[in-house]
């Protein structure tokens, strides 16, 4: 109770600087600090390089580019000093084979470091001389060991293992254990090795260890990194010739999973293992036994890989699955027709393209996952080169004849073979620049060496611009010798080929020559004999006819440099046009409604396409649209000023729209009844509209109606489900009542001309127009649906306060499961499939249409969920587990209540504005486990299940997912690239100095990194670029409060503090580890001015005590509520609240959104709830709103600062006791 | 005034004050009042003097009765063109309120058009509607709406409702995504130094190039007389709505926002006032 007494306000000077005050303060209160550390990564890069979608390529020339589909311009590789043949990429990296025949993988740049812990355990025995030492039994482990304790592994033995990794910090010691700080330098005890620790000393403790850990990282990112040879020295040389990634849905475990295929000049097909996010280059090349001679390798996102043999057949890998992601043995296709072999496929999700050595096109047609090899073959029109299947089964291709880039438009899930091809146009960024200096030839010389350095950039772009004059030499350009005798290299050419450094020319080549080295180099790769694979590239020649166009040189392979013929200097063609090599659409995400420009050329010198950003369209702030909006204010004053008492010419009149709806009725048996409705609109003369809504009804045969009042109607909200296309409307009254007027309309159209309608109605007589305000409170549906409301001073009056169920919610277009607010008009939300979204300012989209809309700021924005339905089955002494179930058995294929009937067949996407993206498939990242396939086993039914199957065990389950997919639009921009879990933003309190620093953001990654974004303002809302903060463990949750107090959530339930933020270090400096309540998990935490609210897995809601400015992280945890789902705790230190169930006069309601009654300075836990919509919602920001009536917050300024005993304006309850919890409780 | 849909609102409400006065040769049974009104600019003058009409019969014998018209300095007012059109054309430099003759007799054949009732102007604002919507979607966009939406697009004017109305009329203003605008811009060029009632022609929204066509581009290439020369004095005013736009607002955004409510832009070039 003592800390009620201090001063409940702090600045945030006697935060920033006192952290060693911290100490000794942390110290004597017997505070664990479990982690030291500089500011890990706190090197602020910009924001990310990579578009999260890009489209790779490779010219003629080997030079690799990306095409953005946000774009226009092919954009060179940066940091390419090498040619490459083959590139095959994901979202998150690309592998290539480059001229030097070795692997290359460019692992793209991100905020979030790929990072890994290296563990090692200190043990000890005590002894009764020296207690606890070093001295073992003999039988005993070493002394420094892994977990198991039987390897030995010292600290200093554990080495990184590749030159692309480092050592983020030295070696210290965990001092957590199991969520839980342990006492005296992270010892753990037992009574043995090898046994059960414990944090507790005991007396017969003999034995200790703990645990020392370490981080490495990864830091060749957006460069090519070599992958080791995988060459014998004893064995002939056989380099790789073809490779492909993929394999990326077949599981998520490890993170980011990838199957990396290749095929080597003697027809061997290899397999990387171990490649994942985590650990970008894998461990080792695993010769995978063909059948045959295998020439091309094509391995899609999920189960499929298919090979070209070298006979013409395709070979077809059967047995992909999680378990095998290698698979178990080939099939083969034969090619369409004997004459024509295969020369080259490609594979999707569900789908193989395929070119013959006649260079047709053909679709496979009938394949899945059941059946990977198809059923025939369709001819498709067009001649090509390659063929490669991107992400969504999207498809492209490279011309015969010119080389181009062909997109294939059309490809939808129900058309896989699309419709046309079409070509990209899209220039080179470099053809529209040419900057090429002599001296970036000497620094491309530097580079022939087998190590790719990271700072390329500086040589690479112009490097190319040069061999790009080099395609085109004039009559008067000397040739000299070099340039014949040694061409294989580009680079030698243009050296030569520009004329103007001749002898850097002969320097560079000299350089290559003199140094040959054990693997073939780019520069010293002159004559082919030296190139065993360049033997099988010339012969493709032969097995293609020739009839390759006349521009083209005859040898074009399927590779590119490899063949690059001694005649360089022959017109590869005048024109600007690149000619490609190899595309690779792995990590081009194209969407169904997105509009390319990659298809019109774009005009001389015109800067590149404007990517979407947020820093205040141009449009708004263009001198034109100022003027008109000026011009006509003053046009109105003009005419109409001293003319309002003028007679209107036209007289406002009543205008009714009516139609046809059905009502859920209020009489039960409850049931759908058909009605009409008129929704009567007048203006009245104060120019004011107002309107009501009629519902005629009938019943027993008698005419009835009831009728609603827009201006008291506080919601309307969508009730999308499989069937039909409904809405609630409540009023104060019948949220009270938990009882909506329920209408459904017959179409979707209808329904939303209704809503939108209706709304425009509810928002004139309420008079809400255009973007909330800065304060504005948002909140989010079960569906996904986004409401805001905006806040009366009432509502957070210490008096009077406006009771919640009389708060309006207008709708905002989007999707998002979660939102956050802050008072300087930063919104940023999270969808289903953990997209970022930031705020645009705009508002209305998906169904608000028109004047419900903004002109601007509205763009296109989908999710992604997951629907679940488990499959069932008891075991039987005759056929062992079977879906044959007992007559009082749930159903086989249920949801998981097992209540309703669930079939794969028969389950809809959730709504019809959902369509699915995704065939099921088991998931196995349910709680408590699974098995191989994917099975939970349990006693009976229903129980809680595990993983394993025991003598006990006569029911299991398992749990199937499938994707859906929804597209709408709103006021939201995505904030690429990294997916988010939760996010935070700064409250700003009535007493914040508002000016001048950036404003405060934390989130959490999908997979539990933490995070804060710099360079976030009102002007610029998405901000710059994430901070990585380094953790020991993934986290959930994270809120920062009013004074940069940083609090978050590990996925092991416990809290830790960051110490030390300021906006001078936005990072802060360590985590301090908070225990969590006693026995519970903790999931999520809220920070508001002072308070410090946080939730647990079973719902219930605690209050930090004793928090005070010297001592932030408070002193224990006390019970406030049960029943809530979610908490947010504003700037006010006011606490919002989603109840779980609320009672109301028809119903309980789900999901209710309630405040917290009687906070007050000196109370801040405050005394009940006040129950607010409800009725399925998910989520709620408070976070904005610090608007106050004045009165209230001049007292709480008085009590707050002097710390003496206000006015207590009710009776103060005793605080700190758990059964004050006189929450939304039921049940 | 942050967003462009109050922008819609601006150009729906705007109002000219105006005083009818009775021509001077019209017999009257007593003196007739002037009488005044707040017109619509949007508006046409035969769908929104119903009120002038019974206030000056009143004071008139039934058989001096006849079509009514009316006149400005001399100018009879074409009632098919738009208020604000025949406003910013005509009186945009006159004092207001606007005064406007009302006759009954020698109704101007070679000028006018009759109006015998509501319906004429209907069908000349809907066949209006349908031109524009020709040119901007080869008429895809009125042709797939229902009568009842062309009936109330009519209402909507009629009865001056701009949701009414605007409910409609947003189907008219889109465009496809992949498109950067409409396929022609639906516009009108007036200029009362001219023989010739209007300018008309075909003018994309987007240049080849894909660059945005202005104002500007469109006044260089239909009515080069308008613009000033880079250096010379500016002589005539750019009129829509009785506000200038700049010459580099785009004319697709012009067409979205200034358009009329039968969808034309349209635009007066009458001579820079002389102070």
């Amino acid at each position: 109770m003592s800390c009620h007494f201090l001063p409940r306000l702090w600045t945030l000077m006697s935060l920033s600087n006192s952290p060693r005050k911290w100490q000794a303060v942390s110290n004597r209160q017997n505070w664990q600090r479990t982690l030291t550390r500089p500011p890990a990564s706190s090197s602020p890069r910009a924001a990310a390089a990579m578009p999260n979608s890009v489209l790779w390529a490779v010219d003629l020339f080997g030079k690799v580019y990306t095409l953005s589909t946000a774009g226009q311009y092919w954009e060179l590789c940066r940091d390419s000093p090498l040619e490459f043949k083959r590139v095959s990429a994901t979202t998150q990296c690309c592998w290539g084979i480059a001229c030097d025949n070795q692997v290359y993988v460019f692992v793209c740049a991100s905020d979030v470091p790929i990072r890994r812990r290296e563990e090692a355990y200190e043990n000890q025995r005590w002894n009764p001389v020296g207690g606890f030492c070093e001295k073992f039994l003999p039988s005993d482990r070493w002394q420094w060991s892994d977990v198991s304790g039987l390897q030995h592994r010292p600290l200093d033995g554990v080495a990184l293992p590749s030159r692309h990794w480092e050592w983020e910090s030295d070696w210290y010691v965990d001092e957590n254990f199991g969520g839980e700080p342990t006492e005296k330098g992270g010892w753990t005890y037992a009574i043995d090795f090898p046994a059960t620790y414990t944090r507790d000393k005991k007396w017969n403790s003999c034995v200790r260890r703990r645990r020392w850990i370490r981080y490495r990282r990864y830091k060749s990112r957006d460069t090519w990194a070599k992958i080791p040879s995988k060459e014998d020295p004893k064995q002939l040389p056989d380099p790789f010739n073809d490779l492909s990634v993929g394999g990326w849905e077949i599981t998520d475990e490890p993170v980011g999973r990838l199957s990396v295929w290749a095929v080597s000049l003697q027809g061997k097909v290899w397999y990387r293992e171990d490649v994942s996010h985590p650990n970008p280059e894998g461990s080792s090349w695993s010769l995978v036994d063909t059948p045959g001679e295998a020439v091309q390798i094509s391995c899609g996102p999920h189960d499929l890989l298919w090979v070209t043999l070298w006979e013409g057949q395709a070979l077809v890998r059967e047995g992909i699955n999680r378990n095998s992601p290698k698979g178990s043995s080939w099939s083969i296709v034969e090619p369409p027709a004997s004459e024509n072999g295969i020369v080259h496929v490609s594979v999707g999700v569900g789908v193989v393209w395929a070119i013959t050595k006649d260079r047709k096109v053909w679709f496979r047609r009938g394949v899945n996952s059941h059946n990977p090899c198809g059923t025939s073959w369709i001819e498709m029109v067009g001649d090509m080169m390659m063929v490669n299947v991107g992400l969504n089964d999207q498809v492209w291709g490279i011309g015969c004849e010119d080389r181009a880039v062909y997109f294939r438009q059309g490809v939808t899930q129900s058309e896989l073979s699309g419709k046309t091809w079409k070509a990209i146009v899209a220039s080179r960024e470099s053809d529209r620049s040419h900057s090429g200096s002599s001296s970036s030839l000497l620094s491309a010389g530097c580079f022939f060496g087998d190590e790719v350095r990271g700072s390329g950039e500086s040589c690479a772009p112009s490097d190319t611009d040069a061999s790009l004059e080099a395609d085109r030499p004039g009559p008067d350009q000397p040739v000299p010798a070099e340039s014949v005798d040694g061409p294989r290299n580009p680079r030698d050419s243009l050296a030569s080929g520009t004329g103007r450094t001749p002898e850097l020319a002969v320097e560079v080549a000299g350089l290559a020559t003199q140094t040959p080295g054990p693997e073939p180099r780019p520069g010293a790769a002159s004559t082919p004999a030296e190139l065993p694979w360049t033997n099988i590239d010339l012969k493709e020649p032969k097995r293609a006819p020739s009839h390759s166009a006349a521009s083209f040189p005859e040898t074009t392979g399927l590779s590119s440099l490899g063949l690059l013929p001694l005649g360089l200097e022959e017109p590869y063609g005048a024109d600007d046009h690149p000619l490609w090599a190899w595309v690779s659409g792995g990590g081009c995400a194209v969407e169904a409604h997105a509009v390319l420009k990659w298809f019109t050329v774009q005009s001389g010198l015109s800067p590149p396409v404007q990517t979407l950003s947020l820093s205040i369209m141009p449009a708004q702030t263009a001198a034109w649209r100022k003027q008109i909006f000026q011009q006509l204010t003053e046009r109105t004053k003009r005419e109409l000023e001293h003319f309002r008492h003028y007679e209107q010419a036209v007289e406002q009149s009543v205008w009714v729209k009516t139609g046809a709806l059905q009502w859920w009725c209020d009489w039960k048996p409850h049931k759908w009844v058909d009605v009409r409705v008129a929704l009567e609109q007048f203006t009245g003369l104060d120019g004011a509209r107002d309107s009501i809504l009629f519902i005629y009804y009938v019943v027993h045969e008698e005419k009835k109606y009831i009728h609603v009042f827009l201006n008291e109607v506080t919601v309307l909200v969508p009730v999308l489900n499989e069937t039909k296309h409904s809405f609630a409307l409540y009023t104060s009254e019948r949220t009270r009542q938990r009882w909506p007027v329920h209408l459904a309309a017959a179409t979707e159209q209808d329904m939303n001309d209704w809503l939108a309608l209706l709304n425009l109605s509810c928002c004139e007589s309420r008079r809400v127009h255009g973007r909330p305000s800065p304060q504005a409170i948002w909140s989010i549906t079960c569906k996904g649906d986004i409401f805001v409301s905006e806040p009366s001073p009432d509502l957070e009056a210490s008096e009077h306060m406006l009771p919640c169920d009389q708060m309006f919610w207008r709708q905002m277009g989007g999707h998002l499961r979660v939102v956050e607010a802050n008072g300087r008009g930063v919104v940023w939300g999270i969808g289903y499939d953990h997209t970022a979204w930031v705020y645009t300012g705009g508002y209305g989209g998906g169904c608000f249409q028109g004047l419900a809309s903004s002109t601007s700021n509205i763009y296109t924005q989908s999710d992604v969920k997951c629907v679940y339905i488990y499959e069932n089955q008891r075991w039987n002494p005759v056929t062992g587990y079977s879906s044959r179930g007992l007559p009082t058995d749930r159903y086989m294929w249920s949801d998981a209540s097992g209540l309703h009937e669930c079939t794969k067949a028969g389950t809809k996407p959730p709504s019809l504005q959902w369509t699915w993206v995704s065939d099921w498939s088991v998931d196995f990242s349910v709680p408590g486990g699974t098995d191989q396939e994917g099975w939970q086993y349990a006693s009976d039914f229903p129980a809680s299940y595990h993983g394993y199957k025991t003598m006990k065990d006569f029911v299991r389950r398992r749990c199937w997912a499938r994707k859906c997919k929804l597209v709408t639009s709103g006021p939201w921009l995505e904030v690429a690239p990294i997916a988010l879990g939760d996010v935070s933003i700064i409250p700003e309190s009535p007493s914040t100095d508002r000016s001048g620093h950036s404003i405060a953001l934390w989130a959490v990654s999908d997979k539990g990194d933490v995070l804060c974004r710099l360079g976030v303002s009102e002007l610029n809302p998405a901000g710059s670029s994430w901070l990585h903060v380094g953790t020991d463990q993934p986290f959930t949750s994270v809120s920062i409060g009013a004074c940069h107090q940083v609090w978050a959530v590990a996925r092991d339930g416990s809290a830790f503090y960051r110490g030390s933020v300021s906006p001078a270090q936005p990072a802060g400096d360590c985590w301090y580890h908070i225990p969590s309540p006693p026995k519970q998990r903790l999931k999520q935490v809220s920070v508001g001015q002072t308070s410090v609210y946080a939730l647990d897995e079973n719902g219930n809601l605690w209050y930090r005590q004793g928090v005070t400015p010297s001592y932030p992280q408070g002193s224990s945890w006390e019970h406030v509520s049960n029943n809530v789902c979610r908490v947010s705790v504003g700037p006010l230190d006011q606490v919002w609240i989603i109840a779980n169930k609320v009672p109301g006069s028809h119903s309980l309601s789900r999901g209710t959104v309630c405040h917290r009654t009687g906070v007050q300075p000196r109370q801040p836990k405050g005394q009940g709830w006040d129950y607010g919509i409800g009725g399925g919602w998910d989520h709620i920001s408070v976070r904005a709103n610090a608007t106050r009536a004045l009165r209230s917050r001049s007292q709480e300024t008085a009590t707050g600062w002097s710390g003496e005993p206000g006015l207590p304006s009710t009776p103060s309850r005793a605080a700190g006791a758990p059964h004050e919890a006189r929450g939304p409780v039921c049940c | 005034m942050t967003d462009d849909k109050d922008v819609l609102r601006d150009v729906w409400f705007g109002r000219i004050p105006t005083c009818f006065t009775l021509y001077q040769d019209e017999i009257t049974e007593r003196e007739a009042e002037p009488y005044y009104l707040l017109l619509p600019r949007v508006s046409y003058l035969t769908l929104v003097t119903d009120k002038v009409k019974k206030h000056f019969q009143k004071v008139m014998r039934q058989e001096d009765i006849s079509e009514i018209w009316f006149e400005y300095e001399g100018t009879p007012l074409k009632w098919h063109y738009p208020i604000g059109l025949l406003f910013d054309l005509l009186a945009s430099s006159s004092a207001l309120p606007w005064n406007i003759t009302v006759h009954f007799k020698s109704f101007p054949e070679k000028d006018l058009l009759h109006c015998p009732s509501k319906d004429a102007i209907e069908a000349h604002f809907m066949s209006c509607v349908k031109e524009a919507d020709a040119l901007k979607h080869k008429s895809q966009v009125i042709n797939e709406m229902q009568k009842k939406d062309h009936k109330q697009l009519w209402m909507g004017l009629q009865n001056d409702r701009f949701d009414q109305f605007w409910a409609i009329n947003r189907k008219l203003m889109e465009y496809p995504a992949e498109e950067n605008g409409f396929r022609y811009i639906p516009f009108r060029i007036y200029q009362t130094t001219t023989e010739r009632p209007f300018i008309q022609k075909l003018f994309r929204p987007v240049a080849a190039d894909g660059q945005l066509h202005t104002l500007g581009d469109l006044l260089k290439e239909v009515c080069p007389s308008a613009v000033a020369p880079e250096d010379g004095e500016k002589k005539n005013q750019v009129m829509i709505h009785g506000i200038e736009p700049m010459l580099e607002t785009p004319l697709q955004w012009l067409s979205e926002h200034l358009s009329y409510p039968d969808n034309f832009l349209h635009i007066s070039i009458i001579p820079q006032p002389t102070d």
